[in-house]
Parts: C-alpha cells; structure tokens; sequence
C-alpha cells in the first residue's frame, strides 16, 4: 500500500513541474501590464517603469523564472498586487470555505443524485426515470449563476427565510477560532450554537446552487451503471436464488456499480472546487475561486499561479484517493496495482 | 468514507498552520447595537491600508481618509440639492489648531493633545517624517505631491516639536490644496520605522497590513476581498466625535444582490451600482438614493489627432455633430449626469469648468463636414472602451457606433480588458475611444493641464499638441498664483474655446457619484476624491 502510494507520488512529479512551467508562461502571456495597472490612473511612464522595477518585472524571463521556482522551493508563492497579501496565507485561508461549500454541495448533491439514479435504473421508464431525466437535464442547463440568483431573489428578497448572501457568516457574529478552517465544525468546537446556525443557513443557499449544478453526471452515471449492473449474470443469479430485492440491488449491485460512480464524484468534486467561482461571486463567499478570478482580471502572476498549483495538488492528491478507495471497494483493483 | 476524512484533514491541517496569522478580533461582535454599526456594502475593497503604498487602489483610499489626519482639510458648504460639499476655497486645521499662509511659506500650529491610535503624541516630526514619505516612495503619491509643487524633503521644515513649516519652491496656487488631499496624512514615524527594514526604509509592508494613524478610525481586522472592520478612536480630537462606533465594510461583488441588501434593510449604504438600478431606487423612494456631480470630471469621446483621419479638425468636428448625447443621457446614464453638450449658440464662455461645448446631435451638418474634409464616402475605424466599466461604456460605444454609421464612419468596438487598458492608453495609438478624466484638484486649469498640454501626459489621450493651447495653460496657472484675476479669466476662456474649436475630445456628460442609503442614515458628505467620510455620518 505505501509502495504504491509512494509510487503515485513519484509519478505526480514531473507533472507539478510542467504546471509550474505553463503556469509561469501563460501569465506571462496574459495581455495586460502589472505595472502600468497598479503604478495607478495618475501614472507617468517613469512611475510606471520604478513599479515595474520594484516588482522585479525589469528582469529576463529567465531570470524572473528562476527566482519564482526558488521562492517556491522555499514555501513563497509571492505576494499578491490585488489584495496585498501573501498567497500562500491567502489560498491557507480561503481554500475551507471553497472546501466547506464544495463538500456540502456535494454530500445533498449525493443524497439526492444516487438514491435517484438507482431508481430510475430499476425502474427504467417510469415516472421516476422521467423526474431523474427532467431534474437532471434542467440542473446542467440552467447556469450556477443563474441559479444562485433566483434563490437569492426567491428566498432572501421576496420569502426572507434566507440569510443576506453575505459571505460565510452573518456580519454581526464572530467567526469561531480556526481548528479545521469549517465553519460548521469549528463553531461546534467552540460550542457556538448560534453561530453554528449562522454558517449552516449562510451554507444552504449557495450549496443547493451547487448541488443543482452536480446533480446530473451523479444521478446519470449512477443510472448506467446500475444498469449495466443489473443486467449482469450474477445479479441474474442472485435473483434466481430468491434473494430479496432490496439486497440484490443494494448489496450486489450497487457495489458493483460504485466504480464508476465515484469516479465521476472525483470528477465532480475537483471541478466543482475549481468552478464555483461564480457561485462565489453571488453569494460574496470568500473562496479559492473568485480569489483566482479577480487575481486573472487584474494581470495578478502570483495567485493566479499559486491557485493553478493548488489545484494542480488538490487533482494529484484526489487521484490517488480515488485509487486508493478503488482498492477499498474492488479487492480485484488492489491486485493489478 | 475515507477520502473525505483526508480531505478533510488536509484542509484542516492547512488551516491550522494559519491559526497565529489570523488573530480573531470582533469577539462578541454581535452583542454590538445595530445602531451604532454602519455596514457598507460595495463591489471591491482595497489592496493596501497606506496610500502611500505600491499600487494602493481606490477603496484604499477610503481606508486611509477615515484612518489618517492630515495638517488641513476643507470647509463643507451646501452643495446641490442640499447635500453638504467639500468647499474647494475654504481650508480648516485638522491635525494643526492653526495656520499661516506667508509669501512663500505656510506654519502650521499642531494640536497639543493629538495621539496615534497607540497614544504617543503626534509631534512635528511625525509630520515632517510622513511629508517627507509622500514625496519620496515614488508611484502615485509623489506623483500627486508633485501637482501641488511639493517634491523635495528639504521643503518641511520642523520649527520646534508643535509647529511645522512648508516652503514653497515656486508660487503655486494648488499648493495648499495638495496638502488637504488624501495622499499627505500623518502617519506614526516612531511605530513604522520600528517596523520598516533595510529594503523597505518607509515601512511600506507593516502600514500595508494596519492602520498607524492618529485619525478617528483605525481598522481592528482587514480581510482581503472580503471585509474592513473600523472602530472608532475615541481619543480623537480633530473634531466632533463621530456617531458611529464601528463600520463593517463587506466586499458584494453582484450588484443585484448589493441593491437586495439594500432593499431588505440589511445593508446601510451602498455605491457603484448600475445606473438603472440607482434610477429605479431614487422613483420608489425607499432609500436615500444622494446624485452629485463629479467634481472636474468628465467621460468623452477622444480622438488621436496624429493620425489620419482625425488629424483634421473638420472629420473631429463632424464627429462632434454625429454622436447621439441625449441618447447617450437617456439610455445609458438614465439622467443620473449632467449633459456636457448643446449650449445655446449665443452663450458666452464662462470661467468655470466643466462646462457644455455648444455641438448638438446634427447629422446633415457632420455630413457636409465630413464631405468637406475630403471624406464624403466616411472610412473605418475602431472605437476603444475599458471592460472594467463596461456598463457605461459598452452601450456608450454601440450608440456612437450606430450613429457615425449615419455618416459612413464604420466603427469597430473594440473592448480593452481593464489590466490593459492604461497600457493602451499610454501606447497613445487608439484611434477613437471613451475615457473618463476628473481631477482631485477642482480648477480648470489643472484638468486642462493634465489632459490638453502638450506635455503630452498619460491623459492627453488624444495626443494634442497645440502651441496657442499650452500658452493659455502655462498662462493661467501663472496668472492664478500670483493672483492676476484678469489674464486668468481671459486665458481660461481661452483654453476652453480653443478646446472647443479643435475639439481633440468631445465631452459628454459630467458623471454623478450614486450612494444609496437607508432613511435613518444621515450626514453624507460629498469630497473631491468621492468616497464615504464616516465621521460626519450617523445613524437613526
């Protein structure tokens, strides 16, 4: 097991370097001039050019290449211009909240997605394979942002049962020491009740959105699978042996169908993590994302390089994950590896 | 599920590791009265606590008035609508009791009982220290500082440890004004050189991340890009203690869901809204929707007049003739500005700036103008906005461009990314383009002398040189130091009329700043550089 974890490892190397490489040259081919944009409105071409030095940006990319993998080596990843902070500390304080809002997206996501997916595989064609298609269809056509806003509009504006979509917390609570970075579980930590309500109902609105938007390729994956599993000739064994419904399709089948599944929950999670920029936007949530976004606009290198390499991490670690949990659900897996 | 827990872990642990970094401040936040916490919603939030920092954006320059004193400010007088507004003439002290203006001097008196917010008194050579900084860590505040002609450390002088003297190195009327801006505040010299280092001899880095002012705020906890927490300083003496006690500025980047927070009661104020939405608050009379004009400010059409075929006053001109203001005012601002165009024919210049240019939407006469300058068929161009202000300038730039096709000028729009558009500027190659300028300094000579001399500075976008002009511009910022009302008066009109014969730009309209408020807040004031004063506001 840790050979083969160690291996993954090795393997993931060569693949950081080259999102360092890339990363470093696409922001460098970003249109756009860091300097003349922060040297300010009133700037003249000589202030212009003392910023440009200042930030290093006079140099040969070679140079300025060099100087960004040695910072790196040393756990620098640069400053940001945009919000004046360090990216490492940024990215360590806003990667739990977009984790926080992923995960809770993803869990009512799962909740809704399988239960229905297997449904509608065992009852292909009835009402409820309809309801799944309908659901599912209408979840990925319907844009996050769009989504977020109508609830906002619906919940907050007109019904009041939601909190203003102000962030992670209600602006007159504190936020609860930092154990984990999660709201919700810190503030349980800290035996903050109240607060505790606060995150979770400042949670629900943006991780529904979420959860929409996920819904499809979870429901519709699990859907397939079930029922190329159902179709299978042990399932017809089981069945024949006069096993009980429930067991045949929970205990033989799902399990089998679980392969797939949870591969496209992998999927789903990194690009959910990396894509809730926008949901980020409408409920002003202080995430990875729309750090990464705002950084792009302004022609900010280090978090935008520093949010890739994040990612890049977040995909090599989630890989390795899944085979392992691969290895955890199909004994078969194991051996190959 | 196992992959969870590791994640979980993961994220837990990074988190963990930034625990000493993030000390929680607003404990027991909510036991706070509402009433005496303002929160400002707005899109963005600043980069930098010190406006004397590398690339300091606007909000933080919101930060820095609330948080800093500076020597002098400005007299509030009743502005348009009631509303009170900065008096561009009147100075009063702020950090100093009192001060003398003498030929080629100016003594400021400190208050003796003024404290930084970490109670060492505010003494003369904090002052002399913080003056010295503005005009020395280069970028935008010496920049500024240089407007005002004050660009040498040996300029401030310290008397003794309560009086501070400013020599002037040549007579120059927006002196005094350039001490009351934002960019000379008084920053705590004893706390930041403790903090400053070798590479960093101003301390840049330590008043980048927290306030070290003496004024009547000072920030308790700053996250980027999301929120500012101020409190007040209670040991303030530059002037009437503020009402509010504390101020919670959180970042809102959707406009829909600011005006939401707004209508729900939830947020006290807001401002850069779309114009549509502060137009359709201000008809259902809700909230306190408060429209003023920018001041020395005005969004236009400019022109490169180096090249073909705008290097010919006449094809200006018949662009003059060809846009569609009212259109412009209607569609795109919905009124919320003040038209710059259509002045009656017989109106005489006055001495005030801005003031509306005398074209009108005209197309028969663009047409002959056109055919006159040898253009009877048009040609094609393209016209150039900036992204980051894409509401106003993308439906700005598509009207104009409908209406010179009336002309057979066929514009092509070209958007230019925010990030890039004060390169594009500076590269001064864009044809035709939609820009806006307002100067801090609310004189004419000063907006023409940054945007018309033919020192071709960054916002004489258009590239205009004109000898006559820059005798009219060196000759009233002559004239207004030395105090020759007269051939003040005749070389301002003279600017402006020559600015409207040539027409290099075209003005449109002099923009509105919009805040939106709640009805029980009260006491905004309009300043120059257009951001909240909270000390004047108050709640309920």
């Amino acid at each position: 097991m840790l050979t083969m974890i160690g291996k993954r490892l090795m393997f993931a190397i060569p693949s950081l370097i080259g999102v360092v490489i890339v990363t470093f040259l696409l922001t460098r081919a970003l249109p756009g001039d860091p300097a003349a944009y922060f040297a300010g409105p009133a700037a003249t071409k000589e202030a212009v050019e003392q910023i440009r030095k200042k930030l290093g940006l006079d140099k040969p990319l070679i140079e300025q290449f060099f100087r960004y993998t040695n910072d790196l080596a040393h756990g620098d990843f640069g400053n940001s211009l945009t919000t004046g902070q360090p990216v490492a500390t940024e990215i360590r304080n806003r990667l739990p909240a977009s984790a926080e809002l992923t995960l809770l997206g993803l869990i009512v996501s799962i909740a809704i997605a399988i239960p229905l997916g297997v449904l509608a595989a065992t009852r292909p064609g009835s009402w409820i394979d309809h309801l799944c298609r309908v659901t599912t269809t209408a979840g990925v056509s319907l844009p996050v942002f769009f989504t977020g806003l109508v609830l906002v509009y619906v919940f907050y504006f007109r019904l009041g049962w939601s909190p203003a979509p102000l962030g992670r917390l209600d602006v007159f609570y504190s936020a609860p020491p930092t154990v984990t970075g999660f709201y919700l579980i810190d503030t349980l930590l800290a035996r903050d009740v109240e607060a505790f309500r606060s995150a979770l109902s400042q949670l629900i609105l943006p991780a529904t959105t979420l959860a929409i938007f996920s819904l499809a390729p979870i429901a519709r994956m699990t859907r397939a699978s079930m029922l190329a599993v159902l179709a299978s000739e042990f399932v017809r064994t089981a069945r024949a042996s006069g096993l009980s419904p429930a067991t045949v399709i929970v205990t033989y089948a799902f399990r089998n169908a679980m392969l797939p599944v949870i591969t496209t929950l992998s999927m789903v999670f990194s690009f959910l993590l990396g894509a809730n920029v926008l949901v980020e936007k409408v409920f002003a949530w202080p995430g990875i994302g729309s750090y990464a976004v705002e950084a792009l606009i302004s022609s900010d290198f280090a978090p935008v390089q520093g949010f890739v390499l994040t990612m890049a991490v977040m995909y090599v670690l989630l890989n390795l994950v899944i085979d392992i949990l691969y290895g955890v659900i199909d004994p078969r897996v194991r051996l190959e590896g | 599920m196992k992959r969870r827990d590791f994640l979980k872990s993961v994220s837990g642990l990074a988190a963990g590791a930034a625990l000493p970094a993030v000390p929680s401040v607003i404990s027991s936040a909510y036991a706070d009265a509402r009433s005496e916490t303002l929160l400002i919603v707005s899109e963005g939030g600043p980069n930098n606590l010190d406006i004397h920092g590398v690339g300091t954006n606007v909000p933080g320059y919101e930060v820095s008035w609330n948080c800093y004193d500076r020597l002098i400010s400005h007299e509030m007088k009743s502005g348009p609508g009631g509303v009170p507004y900065y008096d561009r003439d009147k100075f009063k002290g702020e950090l100093a009791e009192d001060f003398r203006i003498d030929d080629m001097s100016v003594t400021f008196k400190l208050r003796k009982n003024a404290k930084f917010h970490d109670g060492t008194p505010v003494t003369a050579k904090d002052v002399k220290w913080s003056l010295d900084r503005a005009v020395s860590v280069g970028g935008f505040p010496t920049f500024q500082m240089s407007a005002g002609s004050l660009t040498k450390p040996e300029q401030f002088v310290v008397i003794d440890d309560h009086t501070v003297r400013v020599d002037f190195l040549k007579k120059d009327k927006l002196t005094i004004p350039d001490l009351a801006v934002i960019v000379p505040c008084i920053v705590n010299s004893e706390l930041v050189k403790k903090n400053a280092s070798e590479k960093d001899p101003w301390g840049l880095e330590f008043t980048k991340q927290q306030t070290a002012g003496s004024g009547a705020y000072k920030v308790t906890k700053w996250t980027a890009g999301t929120e500012v927490i101020m409190e007040r300083n209670d040991d303030w003496v530059c002037g009437p203690l503020p009402k509010i006690k504390r101020v919670i500025w959180r970042m809102v980047p959707q406009a829909g869901n600011r005006r939401a927070l707004l209508e729900r009661g939830d947020a006290d104020i807001s401002y850069e809204l779309p114009n549509k939405d502060f137009q359709e608050m201000k008809a259902n009379g809700k909230l306190n929707v408060v429209s003023l004009p920018f001041s020395n400010g005005i969004q236009y059409i400019g022109m490169n007049v180096t090249k073909p075929p705008f290097d010919n006053p006449k094809v200006r001109q018949a662009v003059a003739y060809a846009l569609p203001y009212q259109k412009i005012m209607d569609a795109v601002m919905f009124g919320l500005a003040n038209p710059m165009f259509g002045a009656p024919k017989d109106k005489p210049t006055e001495v005030a700036w801005p003031q509306p240019h005398k074209y009108n939407t005209d197309m028969d006469k663009a047409k002959a103008l056109l055919a006159e300058a040898g253009y009877a068929n048009g040609f094609e161009t393209t016209i150039s906005f900036d992204l980051n202000f894409a509401g106003v300038n993308e439906p700005l730039c598509v009207l104009v461009q409908e209406s010179l096709a009336q002309i057979g000028i066929k514009a092509t729009i070209n958007k230019v990314p925010g990030a890039n558009w004060r390169t594009e500027l500076n590269k001064k190659e864009m044809p035709l383009f939609t820009n806006v300028f307002s100067g801090w300094l609310d004189y004419p000579e000063y907006f023409f002398y940054w945007c018309y001399h033919g020192n071709n500075s960054v916002f004489n976008t258009m590239s205009y040189k004109s000898a006559e002009m820059d005798k009219f511009i060196d000759g009233a910022r002559t004239a207004a130091a030395t105090g020759d009302k007269a051939a003040y008066d005749a070389d301002v009109k003279g600017f402006i009329d020559l600015a409207y014969t040539d027409v290099p730009r075209i003005p449109l309209y002099q923009p509105f700043v919009n805040v939106a408020m709640q009805k029980n807040v009260s006491g905004y004031q309009y300043w120059f550089h257009r951001r909240l004063d909270y000390r004047a506001l108050a709640k309920g």
